[in-house]
């Protein structure tokens, strides 16, 4: 049924000894769609994920996972998610066939060898099928891992940074089957450090210091930083950092390839600061919609401040 | 230059070695507990000429002789009597179930012959199963007996009292005529040997999956403990018991060890005790975070079962303390069950003694595997 919540959580709250690391968090997401879940490292995306998927005893919160009641019914979450972790898990001194075998009979699917024979066909992997999974490169790695994930065919896919350390082609490809799985109604949970991995997602979650500091789609959470964008090119843009950093209504520069975004949320100020400078020949000023990165990166600076 | 040697580099490599030492609480204990043990263990425990050993008594000729002979072993330091029968059947029984290690038989007509000087015969029936626990003792009894006899042989019969013997001692060394030690070694040896591999292996069971990261992957499909553990073990009691048909082949046609009972009842106990020796490993395992930690376990749980199960010396050459240790140990009760079954022919009923505390260490080991188990990473 359209419109029923996959996930649907409020509260949720983990701790380490006396750290914080999931702090009162509510998430709910719609069946059948991508959102991203990203913050920097150690902001708790690992340990919500993990929560969800009943790896992880959740200190407060209540709510549910596929219609069950994640604290107490985590056994029958586990037979409909999928969960990928972030460093591959599967055993790498079994075959490619032997993983997926020992996954089938794990979750007691049936007509298994069927099953385990057609993802190997899909995966495209049937040539090496049985070479050990600890010779596949990071690329294979991580199809396999994947075609593993759904070979009990999960409503809900939580997917821990999945494709770090994969090539751009690779990630493109694994992108891909991602929107197809969620376009035959798979619910996807996904995080992620990439930006072009975060705009390919319904919906975003921005989370730091186990807290949300935002959420939304791009456009929405683009619009919510309240953020103005100055580009600046050209042959003198490289010494412009040092210049403008700390500079009145700069709240921060930063370089995509050789453009200088330089960024605030004072769009007044942030002009007076750059006036000095727009007349100079080696340069050209332009303002410009401000990227998720743009506004990622001034979460991230907000967010050391507050911890500082 | 850089200098080839540096006292600033070699300090630096040594408070790191000392904070990495510190931090590595496991290895420090064990560096320190080791050699504690061992000198406690060897200091104290070990005792190559064991005394107080239980013994019973079968008097088929009571009368002021028997009643010295018997008063004098209770007042030796060899020996406990704790039994005093008149059938032999029951004493040899004891002697199978191991609860004593000596019968001494007077026989009838032993005064009779003692006062006639026709020499009677003092037998003696010694568990030589273990030879090395028993030979002193045995040498001993002649000495005692005789000293007991001399005092009771005054006024008419003193003439018995000087003659060099007034009565012979006859030793039958039960179960291992020849006192051929590999008798007692080698099926000890199946007990170390089932403990150390059957320890190590399943030591490593979940510890590796955790090194390896594996173990998340495994939590999160929908897999109980109780079947990730029976799966894990099952394998290994196969290795096991093929280990133990090896180290029998190995007895049997190399060794020459006698093999009186049965084959089929020894192979059922050697299951229980290597699937006693599994949940310890797997218990083991639970606890290591990784596997050097379950290496370091493993070696801490081998030790006394080397030296304080009977195998290496005499049991009741031991503490009453190093005893209880003894018998909290499965390959304490196993040596007993192997002995027992192959050198002296005993069948269920006498070695139950031994089997029903291989089932509650089972038991007990493996609930505590099951509730160490976390079924979240937690």
């Amino acid at each position: 049924m359209a419109g029923e919540l996959a996930i649907d959580v409020h509260g949720l709250t983990k701790r380490f000894g006396s750290k914080v690391a999931v702090n009162g968090i509510d998430i709910q997401v719609p069946q059948g769609q991508v959102w991203g879940f990203l913050g920097p490292n150690g902001s708790g995306k690992t340990t919500t994920i993990r929560m969800l998927c009943g790896l992880l005893r959740a200190d407060e919160g209540n709510g549910t996972c596929l219609g069950y009641d994640f604290r107490t019914e985590s056994e029958r979450i586990k037979r409909q998610v999928g969960y990928m972790t972030q460093k591959f898990s599967f055993w790498e001194d079994l075959s490619i066939r032997e993983n997926l075998q020992f996954v089938a009979r794990l979750y007691g699917i049936r007509r298994a060898r069927k099953v385990v024979d057609e993802t190997i066909e899909q995966i495209g992997l049937s040539k090496r099928q049985s070479q050990l999974a600890g010779e596949l490169s990071g690329g294979w790695k991580q199809r396999l891992a994947l075609a593993a994930c759904m070979l009990h065919d999960p409503k809900l896919l939580l997917l821990d940074e999945p494709t770090a350390g994969v090539d751009p082609k690779a990630r493109r490809d694994f992108w891909d089957e991602i929107h197809r799985l969620s376009g035959q109604g798979l619910t996807v949970l996904v995080s992620t450090h990439y930006m072009d991995e975060a705009e390919r997602c319904d919906r975003i979650v921005y989370i730091n210091l186990g807290d949300i500091i935002t959420s939304g789609t791009v456009a929405e959470v683009i619009e919510q930083s309240g953020l103005h964008t100055f580009v600046i090119e050209g042959d003198g843009a490289r010494n412009m950092a040092g210049k403008l950093k700390g500079k009145p209504g700069v709240e921060f520069v930063a370089f995509f390839g050789a453009a200088l975004h330089v960024s605030g949320r004072d769009r007044n100020a942030l002009e007076a600061a750059l006036r000095p400078h727009i007349d100079d020949a080696s340069l050209s000023v332009h303002e410009s919609r401000p990227s998720l990165e743009d506004v990622f990166i001034q979460l991230q600076e907000k967010g050391r401040g507050d911890y500082a | 230059m850089t200098r080839h040697f540096s006292f600033r580099r070699i300090w630096a490599v040594l408070v790191k070695e000392f904070i990495q030492m510190r931090r590595d609480r496991l290895t420090l204990g064990l560096i320190l507990g080791v050699p504690l043990m061992q000198l406690l263990l060897f200091g104290f425990a070990i005792n190559n000429d064991p005394k107080h050993l239980p013994a019973a008594v079968t008097i088929a000729d009571p009368g002021p002789f028997a009643d010295s002979i018997v008063a004098a072993l209770r007042n030796s330091d060899y020996f406990d009597i704790v039994e005093a029968t008149n059938d032999p059947q029951a004493a040899r029984r004891l002697l199978a179930e191991d609860k004593v290690s000596f019968v001494v038989e007077i026989p009838v007509n032993f005064s009779r012959d003692l006062v006639r000087g026709a020499q009677p015969q003092l037998l003696v029936e010694a568990d030589a199963t273990d030879p090395a626990s028993s030979s002193n003792a045995v040498g001993a009894i002649a000495q005692i007996a005789g000293e007991a006899l001399r005092d009771d042989l005054t006024g008419p019969l003193a003439v018995r009292a000087q003659s060099a013997a007034p009565f012979t001692t006859v030793i039958h060394r039960l179960y291992n005529p020849e006192i051929i030690t590999q008798y007692n070694i080698v099926p000890g040896l199946l007990g170390i040997i089932l403990t150390m591999t059957m320890v190590l292996m399943t030591s490593m069971a979940l510890t590796r999956e955790r090194e390896r990261g594996t173990y998340e992957n495994l939590l999160a499909m929908p897999v109980t403990p109780v079947e990730i553990m029976i799966g894990k073990i099952s394998p290994n009691i196969v290795v096991g018991l093929i280990q133990a048909a090896i180290v029998l082949v190995a007895a049997r046609f190399i060794f020459g060890v006698p093999m009186i009972g049965s084959l089929g009842l020894l192979f059922a106990i050697t299951g229980l005790f290597i699937a006693a020796n599994l949940a310890v490993g797997y218990t083991f395992s639970t606890i290591a975070q990784n596997q050097l930690q379950a290496m370091q376990m493993m070696v801490f749980f081998l030790l006394p079962a080397i030296l304080l199960s009977g195998f290496a010396f005499p049991f009741r050459g031991m503490p009453v303390w190093a005893q209880w240790i003894g018998e909290a140990l499965p390959v304490t009760h196993f040596l007993r069950v192997v002995r027992g079954i192959l050198l002296k022919g005993n069948g269920p009923a006498e070695i139950w003694v031994d089997v029903w505390p291989l089932f509650v260490f089972l038991f007990a080991v493996g609930t505590v595997a099951l509730l160490r188990f976390r079924r979240t990473l937690d």
